[in-house]
């Protein structure tokens, strides 16, 4: 099957500092709107951290600094014009560790459309709560008890109910940081799944630490290694034959 | 002997039996390699609190029962048959006899007293001596006797380690025990005091003048509720206000906003306030705070408005509780899991909308509880109240009005003149236990509060 390969977001020369601290190093990439792109290397190379650069949710720590372009649709989301609410109502982020807010399930989601003023009325809203939990494949589990607190949920359905949240305000991009490694497996595989359903809705980013998870659910795979972009394409290609010595070193186990 | 010496002399038996002990298991110490149920250290140690625990136990019990033995001695003997047969002035001779014994004064206000006094002396150096003879002799047997017992095979470490535990539950138990005491006397007071007044009068009578009780009808002037109601309006109403939102921002600015930096020397400085002494308070209350108000009610046409306020003792009360609720609530709100602010800020919520909306509300718990243990603390407050607040007790909602608290009329009853068994002064004791039971409900609901909200974020 061949896509379109239209670039979403298009990174160039990304560098990020923590501080004194260099955590990126010169990165460019694009996310492609319709295929999934998975970012794959050993823990602290900074997958999560460029994986923030891209909606800034960067801005949120104390000395964190970017520099290089980035651009969303082709407008610099790091111009001093740019609207942080409004891009991050337009590039969702779902977390590594569930995070549903001790509200209800309902409130959980409608959170983000109450927020940004995305329905006029109750009815508007039910709709919006609806289909974000049906697009995230949770509305027939909860449909019955939407009053019920969301942190009662098991970890794979809150994570679920993360990603409704992050659908509810109608994003263009969803990002996805580890979004499996606190769940069992059969909890990964519905997630996996949904990842499948949502492609070509959203454009997707996820970070992940398992390599059969990005060869599963990605088209796209991105090798970061010490803050360097190691080598980047096809998903199928860079797992089978991949180009960098260290990229074959880490998908073949000698380190990670 | 005195207890000084005596307590040396015990401390002496101690140490020689830690020697002897130490020594005694130095000679068997085990060969090198090879493991032992107790090091000569443990020995020693086990000898010396044998003969420490018991004697020291029996010096401490000892005190508590030797004045009444001290006393039937004296009234023995035969200067005692001229003491006036009983009541007050008998009670005075003898306390005056007993000062002079215990003081060497030659001088005596009354010449019984005086005459009393070597009977006092005699009585005393009898059980004084006595009893340094039983306590020797405790220390020495039972350390004897322990230090008998050092053997390759006793379990001296087990031993210690059973004497230590001891220690510390004995020390948690005499906090424990004085709570229990304290407490304890509030209620034989209070019951005495609730045999001349009914507690309904107390308890729901509006008007309060303890100055003028009618013997006939005494709970006619000794109903509390304005008492509480002035407690309750200052503690409560006024300093809440006051401290719950200057407490609530700061904590929020200082676990939301502020760059760490500024975060680890302004919460220290907030932290701070809470150790200033209370009086310093009340000053600022007397001095300053309390005509600025009467002059700002002067101002917007409250000609009545007094210089012993409500407002001004509760808006300084406010200040001094802002700590209390700005720490408790400065704890809760850190320990909102970051993800729950990333997860609001993620989906493009401002800041403020993420601590108004997400944040608050999760730590709301812990909040309320902070808020209940700072309300606990101002409604016992006292040194403010009593530089501050009025002596007039009323029913008033108006905060330029004069208000008088529990406390400050607790002062009021205990300093004033009047004999020790009068239902003016049995009052303060009813109204002590009151304002106790109060605050320790308000205290276990606080707490209650903040651990369950705390397991909640575990
Ligand atoms: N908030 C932070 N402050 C300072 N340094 C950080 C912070 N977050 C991450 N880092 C550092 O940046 C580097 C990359 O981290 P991260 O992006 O979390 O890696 P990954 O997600 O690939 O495991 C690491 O060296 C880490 O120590
Ligand atoms: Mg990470």
């Amino acid at each position: 099957m061949t896509l379109p390969n239209r670039s979403k977001i298009e990174a160039k020369g990304v560098s990020v500092f923590y501080g004194d601290n260099q955590a990126i190093r010169d990165v460019s990439l694009n996310i492609d709107q319709d295929r999934v792109t998975a970012f794959i290397g050993p823990s602290g190379c900074g997958k999560s951290t460029f994986l923030r650069t891209l909606n800034r949710m960067n801005d949120t720590i104390a000395g964190a600094r970017v520099e290089g372009e980035i651009r969303l649709d082709g407008d610099d989301i790091y111009a001093s014009g740019m609207d942080v609410v409004e891009l991050r109502a337009r590039v969702g982020m779902v977390f590594q560790k569930p995070n549903p807010f001790p509200k209800s399930i309902y409130e959980n989601v409608a959170y983000g459309a109450r927020i940004h003023g995305l329905a006029r009325s109750r009815e508007a809203l039910d709709a919006v709560v609806e289909q974000a939990l049906t697009r995230a494949g949770l509305w027939n589990e909860v449909k019955d008890r939407l009053k019920d607190s969301g942190t009662a949920l098991s970890g794979g359905q809150q994570q679920r109910l993360c990603i409704a949240r992050a659908i509810a305000v109608d994003p263009e991009v969803i990002l996805m940081d580890e979004p499996c490694s606190a769940l069992d497996p059969i909890a990964t595989a519905r997630i996996e799944e949904l990842i499948h359903e949502l492609r070509g809705r959203y454009a997707i980013a996820i970070v992940t630490h398992n390599m059969q998870q990005a060869a599963r659910v990605s088209q796209v795979t991105a090798f970061f290694h010490m803050g360097q972009l190691v080598e980047h394409g096809d998903t199928a290609q860079l797992f089978t034959s991949p180009r960098e010595e260290r990229t074959k070193d880490y998908i073949t186990g000698r380190y990670g | 002997m005195s207890a000084p010496t005596l307590l040396l002399l015990i401390l002496g038996l101690a140490l020689i039996g830690w020697l002897a002990a130490r020594t005694r298991a130095a000679a068997f110490a085990t060969r090198p390699g090879q493991r032992s149920p107790a090091l000569p250290g443990h020995h020693a140690t086990f000898v010396a609190l044998c003969t420490l625990a018991p004697a020291l136990l029996f010096v401490a019990l000892w005190t508590t029962i030797s004045p009444a033995l001290v006393t039937d001695r004296v009234l023995a003997s035969p200067a005692a048959a001229q003491l006036p047969p009983s009541g007050f002035e008998r009670a005075s001779i003898l306390s005056e006899a007993r000062s002079l014994s215990d003081h060497g004064l030659g001088a005596a206000f009354h010449p019984l007293a005086a005459r009393l006094a070597p009977a006092y002396d005699e009585a005393q150096g009898h059980y004084d001596a006595l009893a340094a003879g039983i306590a020797l002799l405790l220390a020495f047997g039972s350390g004897a006797a322990a230090w008998l017992r050092v053997r390759p095979g006793l379990r001296a470490r087990r031993h210690v380690e059973r004497g230590v535990m001891a220690l510390l539950l004995a020390a948690s138990l005499i906090a424990i025990l004085t709570t229990a005491g304290i407490f304890l006397s509030l209620v034989l007071e209070s019951w005495r005091f609730f045999q001349l007044v009914p507690v309904g009068d107390f308890l729901t009578g509006t008007h309060w003048s303890p100055q003028v009780i009618d013997p006939a009808d005494p709970g006619g002037t000794l109903g509390a509720v304005p008492l509480f109601w002035g407690t309750f309006f200052i503690g409560a109403v006024i300093a809440t206000a006051v401290a719950v939102p200057l407490g609530l921002m700061s904590a929020i600015y200082l676990t939301q906003y502020a760059a760490p930096r500024t975060r680890r020397w302004v919460k220290p400085v907030i932290e701070v306030l809470a150790g200033v002494p209370t009086v310093v308070y009340g000053y600022f209350a007397a001095l300053t705070v309390a005509p600025a108000v009467r002059q700002l009610g002067v101002a917007i046409g409250i000609e009545s408005a007094s210089s012993e306020s409500a407002l001004a003792a509760g808006l300084v009360m406010g200040m001094m509780i802002i700590p209390f609720v700005s720490s408790i609530a400065d704890d809760s709100l850190a320990a909102v899991p970051a993800g729950m602010r990333d997860g609001s800020l993620a989906v493009g919520a401002t800041l403020s909308e993420t601590v108004t909306r997400v944040i608050v509300p999760a730590a709301l718990p812990g909040v309320v509880g902070g808020i209940l243990l700072a309300v606990s603390r101002a409604i016992g407050e006292t040194m403010i109240v009593v530089m501050a607040a009025s002596g007039i007790a009323t029913l008033t909602l108006n905060p330029f009005a004069p208000a008088t608290t529990v406390t400050k009329q607790i002062v009021d009853l205990l300093t004033g003149e009047a004999e020790f068994d009068s239902a003016k002064t049995l009052a303060a004791f009813a109204l002590g236990l009151t304002l106790f039971l109060i605050t320790l409900l308000l205290n276990i609901i606080a707490l209650g509060v903040v651990k369950r909200y705390r397991e909640a974020y575990e």
